[in-house]
């Protein structure tokens, strides 16, 4: 059936925030997605909170709402633009979810809206645990075997008598997969009665509908996902099969991947073939990609089905990078009525009926954020932990293998060895396995101590102990594991990882040892690498420096080759510049005779560094072409838009590192002009590249390496604030630990310490005391020690300040101010955490005219060509300090860009290339009429034994924003869209420290007048009943049941304010705090953001009401008005 | 790896660095490529791939080793004449596993290569055709040479080396491996010309419910008679179509007395016996991802292929009805002689290695015979 004319305005759902389990590979897909349909003519209308994304961009679509991703606001949306369908394939389980609701409410049938890409039955069957099991056994298809639990005791009948369904008892170990969680949220597993019912309890919790399947363990069985694709027309193809390198047990988005398979004979995984086929056609999937997920019994070759998504998924991003077979985009053309074979596969021009072929191995290696959360359970299981992935392309796995690990930027070039590096004796004694991870507050740090170094034999114990346990480094053990002579049979028997992956990096291991012996035979060097080895990690092992190496390397001839991804192995002629790097005897890069620009991408998501980035670069990407320039696309993240083979004229696949950057430059340079490289859009990563790329002479854009290192640089800033007199907080550089003790001492406490050159406030930390200085400063020297410093800066903090964001563009000679935005919280707490308000809603018209003036004369002095991002601190309602320029583009250019409508990181790219911000015509941006509101998006659920208290260490992973007329209902808008719904009546328990009693009162008071009643801590209360208002007292946790914990506990607690200082006081009042954020009770840490959510509380005069909603395209065209 | 060096020339000249893995010597053949990602020992032992050196596109090759019951030849030994791969895997990882697929090769006396740029001779392979070639630890200009005076492929009658010296009964079906519900029993006898037969064709006649009988390709079409089939099937085989004469003349004296269900080979027959022609494609079809449309219900299959000759479709026009075609350049995939009860089609439905999306057609094959019966028993 070729295209549905009787359809002509679709509604696309998008996935909300970037949270761990749906991150921006529905950016990808809803991009694909709005661009294919208005491709086709459709009248396209989207919806996603997250302004970060590029599918929000208000080109993509006719109307774009930025708007809280829950019922009743689609609602008002499906009311009021009346589409003819609704597409949530592509939306990830978020959009799913909601179209199924709206489908089981029956706003669909009662608007006549269609829902495309997947029926509500289909759906049902695929997501509901039982509806599936059902399903699979109407086919002949085994699933494990399992019950589903909607209490402790039903999960105990399943595992130990068998009943409710399971057939057999399933025993122990096993498996608690909670129902309809994002990335198995709450999942685990058991190995106990008492595990088990502290477990399911939890995972109970996390489920919206209180149920969790308990489920046989198949742990150490072989992983296999298949991406498939099926039509109207029952036209059916496997884009892709993906082999979990680690087995069973841990969650596919925490496992290290590999495309194609690798470990199957055919008949192995034809058999999976034939099973996603009919799990396809049973399930009734017709107009859309799915992924099909398998356990094969590597004794027998028993297959189980263990799931499958009636959606695009972050595999099917996997798969389209991996393959050149753009899924989202088929997905949405199969929605409106197309079949496969009438469509093309752009990269051959021939049908799109076909299967992709790989000549090449794609890794995939999850990245952690570990170190944000300390006292984290590090394990990895059935729930996803990972923030973020890297992919690499290679010839081989080995050379794959170690092009993925080094594009993680976790400090390893390659399969490197940890022995000397990590504590290993440590590791093997982790000690926070023996706590209460639900409720005992993280361990204090302690200084490290100082230990003789491991034996061999040592060694060997501790690696043989640490290799069983899924963790995010178990790959570099392993490789260790087999360094100190443990052999792959062992591995095996202890890792259950397959012998050809364990061959395969014990062919990395043994070739290391040659290396350096070798280093000055072309050949031999050549088959270095040609197994992945990085040029940093052969200068390690043979004490060279990086640049010594790359020499010997050039003059031995040994480079690299590029080849091209093009879904056929070569057997079709292709024009598609999608290119990975390998030592191979051919070239297929063909680099243009254009004018053309590199613009460097931000690798993989991390906290601190995610999609607002990969927005930049795509945007400049977009700004240069339509200047005629050639864009060239260097990343590694798998998720992105960036990564897309037709958002730039080429795409280069490949790790951010010098090395690999300058292989693509040189490359480049054979033909036509590199006018030069942007290093400014894809935060850190690229940003470290500019000295050496530039050493090695490679023009960059815009701004010079010379400015960005006065901007960071400590004692050049200092000079450049001096020079213009303006103030920053005191503040000095310490030189390790004695030192920090001096300078804290000379500023006086609170201090604010941190390493230099980190991103996303990384080990950053204000300390009340000696004390607690004492307790933290070597967490800050071993991260400036991991950046490759021992710098740490120690700050005055300014106690009550407000703080204030602002993004700029300068030209050299101009400066335009693209947006100012206050932070509702104290300064303290990150920028990239913080809840953003544009324009500043409580600040005078004199600061911010200040601000602006001080970010204009920073600009221009720096020399500033391109984005600028300058933060500053008010205090007193007067006093502005300048806290950090960073002369790139920032986190928040996005938001400021959906709240203003003007496209900073377009206009700049512009700028950079050459154009005049006067030729361009842009001017400050005007105080906009409306509000916006970005709030931050916080992973603590996924990481039990975490504190939720905000601080200067950025833990943030993804945003949403709220836009309205005024400041509190966009506010209100932003928490609604972060999920959390604000109570109208109840209890508000209030617990605050010393100074916030004064502010606290006025909240208590406000929350009466509306209707609530006040529960309090002693000290808390006591000040409330001094200033008249009267409240019940609550126990603290320490003295005794029943306490506040166990009121919040058994939800006869509305809303929660705590704020806390001192690092005793701050482990006093976890639990609060983690009873809230598992009851889903609002809760605040700091007094401001308490005393804006009263105002959104005040500004909801009619709760219930129906929702108003408004498109970005809206709001722009009244703020020009 | 050894870490001998070895090389490939191409006729035209061409050098491509290796390593020398399997048997040592030198080996020449047609230098040929395939896509498949899987199947590597379905490969190497299917029959059709007699005297032609064979390059697997994938990189990683040999890593499930040597699985004895996954061999496509019924004396489950290779075919090819040589082998090269990007990256012999030095392990067999698979429950099934006997042997690696090197120590395999040099039992076998497979020479082969490794470590050598697939890619770049894929692309020379396309963009100048399939050629002769030479692999092995020998001089350039000696391999050039043996390369040159190796015969070509046009007009070589490959299916003498590869066909069975007697008839024989085939009774193996695909066991725990069937991908089709299975049958009431085996109640239909087919004989199967051996051309260079894969033996999962065979098990697909078994699990559609047939007794096999297999007979050697000079067979004559009174002696097949003969045997009382209720079908006959033409196999697939290596080699140029139009070189297998006693072949052609067979399907000529059987078309209309018996349904007829050709493969491949048997396609390039069956067009040939009803008067049309077949020519030699550049570099020819081969690996398990070849979208075929069947033109009867517009659905596409996505098929398993491995031939480098082709038919000739306007040749066929007044002489059979075409029913596929290749998605992608339009070639013949599937014809039929409604008249005659014959039909068949270029690709591989059995697939081993590759997508089960047309065993279908075994079913068809079935129906036909049944079709037929009943009409001769009311004759």
């Amino acid at each position: 059936m070729p295209r549905r004319d009787d359809l002509k305005k679709i509604l696309l759902i998008g996935s909300g925030p970037i949270v761990i389990g749906q991150a921006c590979e529905f950016d990808y897909s809803g991009t694909q997605g709005a661009k294919a349909l208005r491709a086709e003519g459709y009248e396209v209308v989207l919806v996603n909170s997250n302004p970060a994304t590029i599918m929000t961009d208000p080109e993509l679509a006719d109307r774009t709402y930025v708007e809280p991703l829950d019922v009743p606001t689609l609602r008002a949306i499906l009311e009021r633009d009346r589409p003819d369908a609704v597409l949530p394939t592509l939306g990830g389980q978020t959009a799913l979810n909601l179209a199924l609701a709206l489908h089981d409410d029956g706003t669909l049938d009662r608007l006549g809206v269609e829902l495309i890409g997947a029926s509500p039955t289909a759906i049902r069957k695929a997501e509901d645990r039982q509806l599936f099991k059902e399903a699979m056994a109407r086919i002949g298809l085994e699933c494990p075997r399992s019950g589903v639990a909607r209490s402790v005791e039903d999960a105990v009948a399943i595992v130990e008598r068998g009943e409710l369904g399971a057939g057999k008892p399933t025993g122990y170990p096993a498996l608690i997969r909670p129902s309809f969680t994002l990335g198995g949220s709450g999942g685990g597993i058991a190995t106990s009665r008492a595990d088990l019912e502290a477990r399911v309890a939890w995972a109970l919790e996390q489920s919206p509908t209180r149920e969790a399947l308990i489920e046989e363990s198949v742990l150490g069985w072989k992983e296999y996902e298949l991406e498939v694709i099926r039509d109207t027309a029952d036209n059916f193809i496997v884009v892709c099969s993906i082999e979990n390198l680690d087995p069973m047990g841990v969650h596919t988005g925490d496992s290290i991947t590999v495309a194609p398979a690798m470990t199957l004979t055919d008949r192995e995984l034809q058999r999976l073939r034939d099973a996603s086929r009919a799990v396809m056609t049973e399930i009734g999937v017709e107009t859309g990609g799915s992924n099909v997920q398998f356990a094969v019994n590597p004794a027998d070759g028993r297959v189980l089905v263990i799931e499958m998504n009636p959606r695009v998924s972050r595999s099917s991003a996997l798969a389209s990078k991996a393959t050149g077979y753009p899924i989202a985009k088929i997905a949405a053309k199969l929605a409106v009525g197309y079949r496969l074979d009438e469509l093309t596969n752009d990269i051959t021009g021939t049908s799109a009926a076909f299967e992709p072929t790989l000549d090449y191995v794609v890794v995939k290696w999850p990245r952690f954020a570990f170190e944000k959360f300390p006292g984290a359970d590090k394990r990895l299981g059935p729930q996803m932990k990972s923030v973020g992935e890297a992919m690499s392309i290679g010839r081989t796995f080995c050379q794959a293998l170690q092009k993925a690990a080094r594009s993680l930027e976790t400090g390893r070039d390659g399969i490197a060895s940890l022995i000397g590096v990590v504590d290993y004796r440590a590791l093997a004694t982790d000690g926070s396995l023996g706590r209460d991870l639900l409720m005992d507050a993280p361990p204090e740090p302690r200084a490290p101590e100082t230990l003789p170094p491991l034996s061999a034999a040592e060694l060997r114990d501790a690696l043989e102990r640490l290799v069983p346990v899924a963790s995010a480094d178990r790959l570099f053990y392993v490789a260790d594991a087999l360094r100190v002579g443990i052999t792959a049979e062992r591995l095996h028997e202890l890792t259950r990882i397959d012998p050809w992956f364990l061959a395969q990096l014990a062919r990395i291991v043994d070739h290391e040892a040659r290396i350096p012996a070798s280093l000055g035979d072309a050949r031999a060097l050549r088959e270095t690498k040609r197994l992945g080895f990085s040029d940093r990690q052969i200068a390690r092992l043979c004490e060279l420096t990086e640049a010594e190496v790359r020499v010997v390397r050039e003059r031995l001839g040994v480079r690299p080759v590029f080849g091209r991804v093009d879904t056929c192995a070569a057997e079709l002629a292709t024009t598609t510049p999608y290119l990975y790097s390998s030592y191979e005897d051919e070239s297929e890069a063909a680099p243009s005779a254009r004018r053309k620009v590199i613009i460097l991408g931000g690798g993989p998501n991390r906290i601190g560094q995610g999609i607002e980035f990969d927005y930049c670069c795509v945007h400049a990407s977009m700004a240069l072409r339509a200047m005629g320039l050639e864009t060239i696309m260097v990343n590694c993240n798998p998720e992105t838009v960036s990564t897309d083979y037709d958002t730039s004229d080429r795409l280069y696949f490949e790790p951010l590192t010098f090395e690999d950057v300058m292989a693509i430059c040189d490359e480049e340079r054979r033909s036509g002009e590199l006018v030069g490289v942007i290093v400014q859009y894809g935060g850190q990563t690229p940003l470290k590249l500019a000295v050496p790329l530039s050493r090695a002479g490679v023009p960059l854009l815009g701004t010079s390496a010379e400015a960005i290192d006065r901007a960071e640089d400590r004692g050049r800033f200092d000079q450049l604030l001096t020079k213009l007199g303006l103030k920053r907080p005191r503040g000095e550089i310490a030189r390790g630990v004695d030192e920090a003790f001096e300078v804290a001492r000379r500023i006086g406490y609170p201090v604010l310490v941190r390493p230099s050159y980190v991103l996303g406030g990384r080990a950053m930390m204000i300390c009340y005391s000696e004390r607690e200085l004492a307790a933290y400063v070597h967490v800050a020297v071993e991260a400036a020690r991991e950046a490759g410093t021992q710098n740490i800066l120690v700050d005055e903090f300014l106690k009550d300040a407000i703080e204030v964001d602002v993004d700029a563009i300068g030209d050299g000679k101009q400066l335009v101010i693209g947006g100012v935005m206050q932070h509702i919280e104290e300064a303290g707490v990150h920028s990239g955490d913080s809840t953003s308000v544009l324009p500043p809603h409580s600040l005078s018209p004199e600061v911010v005219a200040s601000i602006e003036e001080q970010t204009r004369q920073l600009g221009l002095e720096l020399g500033v060509v391109g984005l600028m991002n300058v933060q500053f601190a008010v205090q007193g309602g007067r006093e502005v300090f300048v806290i950090e320029v960073n002369p790139r583009a920032s986190r928040t250019v996005p938001f400021v860009s959906k709240a203003t409508g003007q496209p900073l990181a377009k206009v700049a790219a512009q700028v950079m290339a050459g154009r005049s911000i006067e030729e361009l015509g842009v001017r400050d941006a005007s105080t906009p009429t409306h509000v916006a509101v970005k709030e931050s998006v916080f992973p603590f659920a996924k990481f039990p034994g975490v504190d939720t208290q905000l601080g200067p260490e950025m833990r943030s992973t993804g945003e949403v924003m709220g836009i309205a007329a005024t400041f509190a209902r966009a506010f209100g808008r932003a928490i609604r869209a972060t999920n959390v719904a604000l109570p109208t009546s109840g209890r508000a328990f209030i617990s605050v420290k010393d100074d916030d009693k004064p502010a606290a009162c006025a909240i208590a008071r406000r929350l009466r007048a509306l209707g609530f009643t006040i529960v309090a801590t002693d000290g808390t209360a006591a000040a409330l009943e001094r200033a008249r208002i009267p409240a019940t007292r609550l126990k603290k946790a320490r003295d005794g049941s029943p306490h506040c914990v166990d009121a919040i506990r058994e939800g006869s607690i509305a809303l929660v304010v705590n704020t806390t200082v001192g690092a005793r006081e701050i482990r006093d009042s976890y639990s609060i705090r983690r009873a809230s954020l598992l009851s889903n009770i609002p809760y605040f840490t700091t007094m401001a953001a308490s005393l804006a959510a009263v105002d959104v509380l005040e500004a909801d005069v009619a709760p219930g009401a129906p929702r108003q909603v408004r498109s970005l395209q809206e709001w722009h065209d009244a703020g020009r008005r | 790896m050894s870490g001998v060096r070895a090389r490939l020339a191409l006729a035209d000249g061409t050098i491509f660095e290796g390593e020398a893995f399997g048997a040592a010597g030198v080996a020449t053949g047609e230098v040929v490529f395939t896509t498949g990602m899987t199947g590597y020992q379905e490969v190497l032992t299917d029959p059709s791939y007699c005297g032609q050196i064979v390059t697997m596109t994938a990189p990683e090759i040999g890593n499930t080793g040597i699985v004895a019951e996954d061999a496509e030849s019924a004396h489950e030994a290779p075919w090819v004449s040589g082998l090269i791969v990007r990256e012999a895997s030095p392990v067999a990882s698979s429950w099934r596993a006997t042997e690696t697929l090197s120590a395999w090769l040099e039992r076998h006396g497979v020479v082969a290569l490794s470590g050598l740029d697939t890619r770049r001779l894929t692309r020379h392979l396309r963009d100048h055709g399939s050629q002769n070639g030479a692999i092995g630890a020998a001089p350039p200009e000696e391999l050039v040479r043996r390369a040159c005076d190796a015969p070509s492929m046009v007009g070589l009658d490959l299916v003498a080396r590869v066909t069975p010296k007697e008839p024989y009964r085939f009774t193996e079906s695909s066991g725990v491996w069937r991908a089709t519900p299975a049958p009431t029993g085996a109640t239909r006898h087919v004989v199967a010309i051996d051309l260079g037969l894969k033996r999962n064709i065979l098990r697909c006649l078994v699990d559609a419910g047939c007794s096999v009988t297999v007979v050697p390709a000079r067979t004559t079409a009174a002696e097949i008679l003969a045997l009382d089939p209720d079908g006959v099937f033409v196999s697939n085989g290596p080699g140029d179509p139009a070189a297998v004469t006693y072949a052609i003349d067979t399907v000529k004296g059987l078309l209309g007395k018996r349904p007829i269900f050709g493969i491949c080979l048997g396609h390039q027959l069956l067009a040939i016996a009803t008067g049309a022609t077949t020519y030699k494609l550049k570099f020819g079809h081969r690996g398990l991802n070849q979208p075929v449309k069947d033109l009867a219900t517009g659905r596409v299959e996505i098929t398993t292929q491995n031939h480098g000759f082709a038919v000739d479709l306007a040749s066929l026009e007044g002489k059979a009805r075409t029913t596929h075609l290749h998605l992608n350049d339009g070639t013949s995939e599937g014809l039929e002689v409604p008249d005659l009860d014959a039909f068949s089609v270029q690709y591989h439905p059995e697939a081993a290695a590759g997508p089960h999306d047309a065993l279908y057609l075994f079913r068809r094959f079935v129906d036909r015979i049944d079709l037929a019966r009943d009409r001769r028993a009311h004759a």
